[in-house]
């Protein structure tokens, strides 16, 4: 029998991520540099707000979990479990499509690690997204090469949104005091150090082809806090912009 | 950006690699691209519209948003306008039909009458 209350964990955590980084990049509709950038990013924020709700509805459908509307609108600040690093503000385009190569080369170490999953939903959701994964990735590489060889002021922006954001990053793979062992041992997923470290792997090649300078593994210190409830400033705002027209009617049918 | 490919006439992006840099110069514009929307394998290239982008790496990650998001796709081409030859608008007439020429076309032999003829005579 899977330890539920982990599973639990686990899945909240993953699914506020995608919300909350959905809801930030969808703020960049309409104000994107370029038409078609306008377009990807955009529909790009729509696929993390696919995810989290596939994930909200694994909690709602597999684990007796409220449903997925209230659940994510209805919740008090201090139970989302979201990292920092998508939570904080857009700053300028630099720094969100810093957090987004940072952010989806995450999500895609996450997601392939569970295609061995003993926790099947989660092992038919991670094949689910792995086609748009693919492209989530192939974007981000694309702008983080370009811009970062554009030119003087372009690659120190892009240095400056790394030095800003690495840190945050290295935070989305807070270990649970409580579940870990647990999740490991269940062979849920093989753990949050083993995916920091496969993280790390994966983004060096491509930063060093753009000629970034990443801070030595041992000198980054990883901003915790989210996913125990402890939040920056900048989440209470977003979510009651994110949640108003849903609290203006709770039992609305759409 | 290219790798051994069943069509060798076509270049395909490798996912992992970064591509040449295209150095768009203050008061340049980014390059327009035409995108060819394949629907299923074996099937044409049809041309859906244009995307403007600096390189045709990224003008295919645009693509891919803009031509492919809704309609089934398997594939896409991008091609920089610029290297499409065309013919000059002017010379549009090059096209008319020459309307003396009708006995060119299959249609305009008038065969009936002497295939009636014969089966008559029979």
């Amino acid at each position: 029998m899977m330890n539920n209350a982990a599973l639990t964990d686990l899945i909240i955590k993953m699914a506020d991520d995608e919300l909350i980084q959905g809801h930030r990049n969808s703020e960049w509709t309409g104000l994107g540099p370029v038409m078609e950038e306008d377009i990807a990013f955009s529909s790009m924020a729509q696929d993390k707000i696919g995810h989290a709700w596939a994930l909200y509805r694994m909690l709602h459908e597999d684990l007796g979990g409220a449903d997925p509307d209230s659940f994510a609108f209805l919740r008090p600040e201090k139970d989302f479990k979201s990292s920092h690093l998508v939570e904080m503000p857009n700053g300028e385009y630099d720094f969100s499509l810093m957090r987004h190569f940072l952010f989806d080369q995450a999500e895609t170490i996450r997601y392939e690690s569970l295609q061995d999953s003993s926790f099947e939903p989660l092992r038919l959701l991670s094949n689910k997204v792995k086609g748009e994964l693919k492209y989530h990735t192939l974007h981000a590489n694309a702008w983080i090469m370009q811009l970062s060889r554009a030119g003087e002021e372009s690659y120190s922006r892009m240095q400056q949104a790394l030095n800003d954001t690495i840190a945050l990053a290295a935070g989305l793979f807070e270990p649970s005091p409580v579940y870990e062992d647990a999740l490991i041992a269940e062979k849920v997923y093989p753990g949050e150090t083993a995916l920091y470290h496969r993280w790390l792997d994966r983004i060096y090649p491509v930063l060093v082809k753009a000629s970034l300078n990443l801070p030595e593994a041992g000198a980054i210190v990883p901003v915790y806090g989210g996913r125990q409830g402890i939040h920056t400033p900048y989440l209470q705002p977003l979510l009651k912009e994110m949640s108003e027209v849903f609290n203006l009617d709770t039992e609305a049918r759409w | 950006m290219s790798n051994d490919s069943l069509d060798p006439r076509v270049n395909r992006l490798k996912l992992g690699d970064a591509g040449e840099v295209v150095k768009v110069e203050e008061g340049e514009n980014w390059n327009i691209y035409e995108v060819f929307h394949q629907e299923k394998r074996g099937a044409h290239h049809e041309h859906v519209g244009c995307v403007h982008a600096p390189d045709p790496q990224l003008a295919l990650v645009f693509a891919k948003e803009q031509f492919a998001r809704r309609k089934r796709c398997v594939n896409l081409w991008v091609v920089k306008s610029a290297d499409i030859l065309a013919f000059d608008v002017e010379d549009e007439d090059m096209f008319a039909n020459n309307l003396e020429k009708t006995y060119r076309d299959a249609s305009g032999f008038k065969v009936m009458e002497k295939i009636n003829k014969f089966k008559q005579s029979k």
